[in-house]
């Protein structure tokens, strides 16, 4: 198992670490999947995680001006590692103006992801600093909790409106409530409600629009295509899941948007030219 | 006492005593004739800081004429009275410090802009001189930097990290942050910064060595240096000895001397660690691109194991750790056979409980009717347990 990426470019390097620190606030711990093309950061939803799951995918051509691995065997040429993002986020912060940085896989007094970088100094010699964040290589044998999740049969798919009014509107909520209602229908209209003993808000949004999804994403929807535009389709979420995600975000999406499987399940999308960032709340009853 | 501070000093006064109110909580005021000495000392006494300003800081500079006066008092309300450095800059044209023998109140009087005047009376205790014993000419190695330097090293550190260790060699420095604990190793983030010799004004070095400080302290002395850009120096030789920082200028005079680690098994355990990188590595390591850092022999079948609720790290890698440590250790064994004089001292040292050297066991006091009449000197005892140690 062998890996060694290098980022050089200064846009490509803060844009990485964006990534890493919205990642950093959705999860204390998560796995880091490296392949030939891609690097996955995967959440699977375990009753530890609040029933949460995140996929996030960055293709490495993107970020890295050079990238070499090799994965545990050539059949499977990945690798699979816990990771904290938090400690990854803030030795990544710290290294912003660095004229290279480098990511390993190490072998110190454990498995670590060193990212060591060079910056710039008025001397001749470049300071090198290293970060070595620990690291759990896991198990092929784990390997399948950590696939892709496949898209649920969505009621309605919706975009979102700014994450920065969403933002504030659930902080807002979130002092009058422990859970809120998501709801949207195929008119483009989306709900947030929160609904206690003393008092009930709704926040309304329209003209959103619905994704158009092609006709892979429609053939299982039978129902769906017949549904009437008007109708909502509902999920009742931790608040704090919410926020968490909404809160995060540093990664100014070109798209957002939120799929909503009544009553089961909230699957938000972010998508930006070379990052996809998927997040599953599920619900409460 | 009868001092005035004007301009562009009163910012500098204020910044002293936020830096000296990260060692301490109570701030030890001394005028004496060679200037006003303003020092603090934290509660296990493993960290003590002193400033002294020349009668040349001050427009006006007056003392006592009678027997010393010294006094303590709580370093939060002195802090209080140059609360904002912001408007402090803009507004404060003067700040006059005055002892009120009769009402026993040390007044500190703010003289602003547009004839405004604040005026703090603080309440004081008496207090005993506190004096560290140290001899920054007797260190073996000294470096000096502009606090840039050293304010760029620490920012790599976590805000919540307390201890650094700083290794030299001779035209390098690593600065490092310290894991206490074994267990903790394998989570906790390890930062490693590699300083060349020539990024420092004056970088001597004697001998080859390691010493653990906190952090803390450290960077209450940056807040100082940085913002009057003077220089730091940095004084230290072996672990357990204290290390000085100071900073020097024609009117002040800045010193902070923290305790180093000396337990002998966090030592050993430094060393053992530092196995790996006290040979210093190649000066191209990071552009040195081999791949082989990493190899494991991954066992790719399906092993029988706990449940798949948490990922165990497979068997193998513990077994290819402990090699890895066992040939750590070999190579301890041999880097300290060259060095077999430290060696000795870790064999023959006492107990390894203790984590900080106390610097200073100068609070035992006569009863203040001796203290005029004592020598100073006889007050001021300062030693380091494990200089007791090697000696």
């Amino acid at each position: 198992m062998k890996f060694r990426g290098k980022i050089m470019d200064v846009a490509c390097l803060n844009h990485f670490t964006r990534v890493i620190t919205t990642i950093s606030k959705l999860t204390k711990m998560c796995v880091l999947r490296l392949t030939p093309d891609n690097l996955f950061f995967v959440l699977s939803g375990k009753v530890a995680n609040g029933g949460v799951s995140m996929w996030c995918e960055l293709s490495q051509e993107n970020f890295f001006d050079e990238f070499q691995m090799e994965g545990v065997s050539p059949e499977d040429n990945e690798i699979c590692l816990e990771v904290t993002p938090e400690n990854l986020s803030r030795a990544l912060k710290t290294v912003q103006n660095a004229k290279a940085v480098k990511l390993k896989l190490t072998k110190k007094h454990c498995p670590c992801l060193t990212i060591a970088a060079e910056l710039p100094t008025l001397s001749s010699v470049s300071r090198i600093v290293t970060h070595d964040v620990p690291v759990d290589v896991i198990p092929r044998r784990l390997w399948h909790e950590f696939k892709e999740p496949s898209m649920p049969d969505f009621d309605v798919s919706i975009y979102l409106p700014p994450l920065k009014t969403m933002k504030n509107v659930v902080d807002r909520m979130k002092n009058l409530s422990n859970f809120l209602v998501m709801e949207a229908n195929l008119n483009g209209e989306m709900n947030l409600k929160i609904d206690t003993d003393l008092v009930s808000v709704t926040t309304h949004f329209k003209d959103l629009g619905n994704p158009p999804w092609g006709d892979e994403a429609s053939q299982d929807r039978g129902p769906s295509q017949i549904r009437d535009p008007d109708a909502m389709a509902q999920t009742r979420v931790d608040i704090r899941k919410l926020q968490q995600f909404l809160m995060g975000q540093q990664v100014n999406p070109s798209k957002a948007m939120c799929n909503i499987v009544h009553e089961r399940v909230v699957h938000l999308i972010l998508l930006h030219e070379d990052v996809s960032l998927q997040y599953f709340i599920p619900a409460v009853a | 006492m009868d001092c005035v501070v004007t301009g562009g000093n009163v910012k500098v006064l204020a910044k002293a005593i936020h830096s000296l109110s990260r060692i301490g909580d109570e701030l030890y005021v001394e005028p004496q004739e060679d200037g006003l000495a303003l020092r603090s000392v934290n509660s296990s006494r493993s960290a003590y800081a002193c400033f002294l300003f020349a009668p040349l800081f001050f427009s006006r500079y007056t003392i006592p004429s009678g027997p010393a006066f010294r006094c303590k008092m709580a370093i939060k309300s002195v802090q209080a009275v140059f609360r904002s450095l912001a408007t402090l800059e803009k507004t404060v044209e003067k700040c006059h410090i005055e002892l009120d023998e009769q009402k026993n109140r040390l007044t500190f009087t703010l003289h602003c802009k547009h004839g405004l005047m604040k005026t703090h009376n603080l309440s004081f205790q008496d207090s005993e001189s506190l004096q560290a014993v140290f001899d920054k000419d007797s260190y073996a190695n000294v470096f000096r930097s502009h606090p840039r330097l050293l304010v760029d090293t620490v920012v790599h550190f976590s805000p919540s990290l307390e201890e650094v260790t700083v290794s030299v060699s001779d035209d390098q420095m690593w600065v490092k942050n310290h894991v206490e604990d074994e267990a903790d190793r394998s989570k906790a983030m390890l930062t490693e910064l590699c300083l060349a010799s020539d990024e420092f004004d004056n970088f001597s070095v004697q001998v080859h060595n390691s010493v653990t400080f906190c952090l803390k302290e450290l960077r209450g002395l940056l807040v100082f240096a940085e913002s009057t850009g003077l220089p730091i120096s940095m004084y230290f030789d072996e672990p357990g000895r204290p290390v000085v920082l100071s900073v020097t200028d024609s009117v002040l005079e800045g010193n902070f001397v923290l305790a180093t680690l000396s337990d002998d098994t966090d030592q050993r355990k430094n060393n053992t660690k530092r196995a790996r990188t006290t040979p210093p590595p190649a000066p191209d390591d990071f552009m040195n691109d081999d791949m082989d850092s990493y190899l494991i022999a991954m066992d790719t079948s399906i092993m029988p194991g706990p449940s798949a609720s948490r990922p165990p790290s497979p068997p193998l890698v513990n077994s290819t750790c402990l090699n890895h440590t066992a040939a750590a250790n070999h190579r301890t064994r041999l880097h300290s056979e060259e060095e077999d004089e430290e060696e000795e001292t870790v064999d023959s040292c006492g107990p390894p409980n203790k984590k900080f050297c106390s610097l200073f066991f100068g609070s035992v006091l006569p009863p203040s009717s001796q203290m005029t009449t004592q020598p100073l000197t006889g007050q001021e005892v300062l030693a380091s347990d494990s200089e007791d140690d090697v000696q």
